[in-house]
This record gives structure tokens, sequence and C-alpha cells, in this order.
């Protein structure tokens, strides 16, 4: 295994580095292909199939195809129904759909066994040295994500409440209108704008990345003789299996807080 | 680990994505998802009708059926009532015809009885006179005892 001649330093570190092209001149202007493409690759993949199945949809019988699409579009509207009051149809809950399907399988990547993809179809088939598969493992994937759930919840804070009306929430939210209370009001404000992101983000990140280390911890362990190959393969399995729920529960997690955040900004106070 | 130009890409293909499935996935799919909801609910609701119709009609031929019961058994009391009153209307007129003859009879008979009386009466008195004239032709004129002769056939 090309293992052997690595240091674990050098493995998980090899592991860890994005394709990285530049595209400018400071640190700012560099893309990350690996994140780039597999996740537009999803995309395209994913919503070209509800495409293609919307594309034959009937109201009459449906076939097992469509019937399946409808599963996965009644569940994400029963949950977006229980939170958004209002015209979910228009933008919200095609926006929650988005999000989880999306989000599903950009986590689902981590199901790839890492080394072998590493070793045989990024570097041998691809000739990819460098290919991180998780997008979602990129702190810009979902930074990507929460900001522009981040930007809709401010434009539609001013949508519906108006300039005027928001900039009034901003002080007079949440302990009244009291001018003495603005500067708290304000504060408290700035402080869920600031964190509501961040937590948004920071969270499906931190599982999906967490997730990934410990994958390597565990394939360092196995190149470490007999016994680690036993206990690495069998803990990876757990970790594996258990790893199938957190991809579900974070991508379900963050199309809830998409809907809460976004249902939030209808609210007035 | 840097936030780099990758976020941007990676919002604008998110924007790309909601704006697909906004436009193009949402809405076909819950259109057909509502409009055979619909149909489902229409279908159960004709369902219910038809079965409520069904328990009215049902509760209209047994309300018939039952009038039907009633008429026929009046029918049936009328037709034995008037039966009876046939009957009666009959033994009623046999009997009135049955005295009516018995009184005809009774009274040929007396006119008979009566006939027979005068002609007996009569061939009585023939008798007698003959018999009389018998004796009284040697004895008396007949001419000069005829007076008495009626007399006597007239208390016979």
């Amino acid at each position: 295994m090309s293992t052997e001649q690595l240091t674990p330093a050098e493995y998980i570190g090899h592991h860890l580095s994005f394709n990285a092209q530049s595209v400018g001149d400071t640190g700012f202007w560099v893309l990350h292909m690996d994140t780039l493409v597999v996740s537009l690759l999803l995309g395209i993949v994913v919503f070209g199939f509800l495409g293609w199945v919307v594309r034959g949809v009937t109201a009459g019988v449906p076939n097992k195809r469509q019937a399946f699409v409808e599963l996965l579009m009644e569940f994400v509207d029963g949950q977006v129904k229980t939170i958004f009051h209002g015209n979910r149809h228009a933008f919200v809950a095609p926006l929650a759909l988005t999000v989880f399907v999306w989000v599903l399988f950009m986590n689902a990547m981590d199901f790839l066994p890492i080394d072998v993809m590493a070793k045989l179809v990024y570097e041998g088939v691809f000739g990819l040295h460098k290919w991180r598969a998780v997008p979602t493992s990129d702190i810009n994937a979902t930074f990507a994500l929460a900001l522009s759930v981040w930007v809709l919840m401010i434009f539609f804070s001013i949508k519906v409440k108006g300039l005027g009306g928001w900039i009034h929430e901003l002080f007079c939210a949440p302990f009244g209108s009291n001018p003495l209370v603005w500067p708290a009001n304000f504060a408290f404000n700035l402080i869920e704008y600031i964190s509501k992101p961040l937590s948004h983000a920071l969270r499906l990140f931190g599982n999906m990345y967490a997730g990934e280390i410990i994958f390597l911890l565990l394939g360092m362990w196995a190149a470490t003789g007999l016994v680690g190959t036993f206990f690495g393969a069998l803990l990876g399995a757990g970790w594996a299996i258990f790893h199938i729920l957190i991809v579900i529960l974070q991508a379900f997690i963050f199309m809830m807080l998409t809907v809460v955040y976004i249902s939030m900004a209808h609210e007035s106070h | 680990m840097n936030i780099n130009l990758t976020m941007f890409a990676q919002a604008l293909s998110f924007a790309i994505l909601i704006w697909f499935t906004a436009r193009f996935v949402w809405p076909p799919l819950i259109k057909a998802v509502e409009d055979r909801q619909k149909t489902i609910a229409d279908g159960l609701a004709a369902g219910e009708r038809g079965k409520h119709e069904l328990e009215i009609s049902a509760k209209r031929s047994a309300e018939s059926l039952r009038e039907a019961k009633q008429q026929a058994s009046e029918i049936i009391a009328q037709a034995e009532k008037r039966a009876t009153a046939i009957i009666e209307e009959a033994k009623e007129n046999a009997k009135a015809e049955g005295e009516r003859i018995l009184v005809g009879a009774k009274a040929e008979l007396d006119q008979e009885v009566f006939r027979t009386k005068e002609s007996l009466r009569q061939q009585v008195a023939d008798l007698v006179v003959s018999g009389a004239e018998k004796i009284l032709r040697r004895e008396i004129d007949a001419k000069a005892h005829a007076d008495i002769l009626s007399a006597v056939s007239s208390q016979l």
C-alpha cells in the first residue's frame, strides 16, 4: 500500500489536501476543483434525475419512480408545513428540497472508501493526486450554503416587513421599543445574525470533517499490523454504519434550520 | 481550510439548483400530487354519496313495500266484507223467494182445496139431490120441493 511509504502526517495531509486551482494573485482567488466538480456533478445527476421524473409526472396512478420522488417531496413538504405558515410552494419548500437532497448526496460521498477511491479512481483513472470527494467537509461549501440561506433570510425579512420594519425590528426586538434598550436589542440581533450562519455552516462541516478524520485514523491504525488491521476494519465498519445516520441526520438538520431561519424571517414581532 | 472563491462558486451552483427545483421540479410534482388527492377525495365523496343514496332508496323501497302490503290487506278485508255482504244478501233473497214461493203455493193449495170443496159440495149436493130424487120420485114432486132442496144444498 502507498501508506507504507508515508508518515501518518503525510497520509492525513494527503487526504485533506484540496485540488486547488489558483485563478488570481492572492490566497482568496483559489478554486477547490474537487469540491466544485463533485458537488456540481452530484447536483446535475440528482436534480437531473428529479427533473427527468417530473417530466413524465402524472396525476393518475404513479409508477414506482414517481412514487419514490413523491415520497421524498411529501417528507420535505410535511416538515416545511409544520414550520412555515404561508405559501410554501412558491419558494420555501423547493428550497428545502434542494438543500436536503443536495446536502444528503454531498454527505453521502463519505460512504465511498477513501483509500480505494483515492488510489484506484482519482489517481488511477483520472490521474489526480489530490482529490477530496466530500464537498461538505470543505468549509467553503457549507458556508456557501449557510450564507446563501442567510442572504435569503435578510431578503425575506426586508421583503415581508419592509426596510423600515426590518430596521425597526433590529432595534426594538426582543426587549421592547424603549430607546434605553435599543443598544441591547441591536447587540442581541447582531449576535443572532452572526451566530446563525456560523452555527449552520460549522455544524455540518464539523460533523463531516470529523467523520472523515476518524476514517483516516482508523485507516492509519489498519496499516500498523495484523491487530490494527482487525480492529481498524471492525471499528471502521461500525463507524461507517453510524456514519449513515450522521449523513442523513445532518442533511435533515441543515434543511430544518434553513426552513426555520427563513420562516423566522417571515414573522414580525 | 481557507475561505476563498470556492465559496462563491458553490453559492452560485446552489442558486442555480434552487432555481431549477423551484421552477421545474416542485410545481409539476405538487400539482400532480394535489390533483391526485383531489381525485381520490372526489371518489371517496362520490362513494359516500352513493352509499347514502342507496340507504335512502332502500328505505324508500321498504316504505312502498309496506304501503303495498297494507293496501293489499285492506283490499282483502274489503273483499271479504263484500263477499260476506253478498252471501248475506243472497241468503236474504233466497229466504224472501222461498217465502214468496211458499205463500204462492199455499194460496194455490187453498184455492185447490176450495175448488175441490166446491166440486165435492156440488157432487154431494148432486148426490143428495139424485138420492132424494130417487126417493122422492116415488113420493113427492121434485118441482114442489125444489126450494127445500136448494136450502139444504146451500147449507152443505
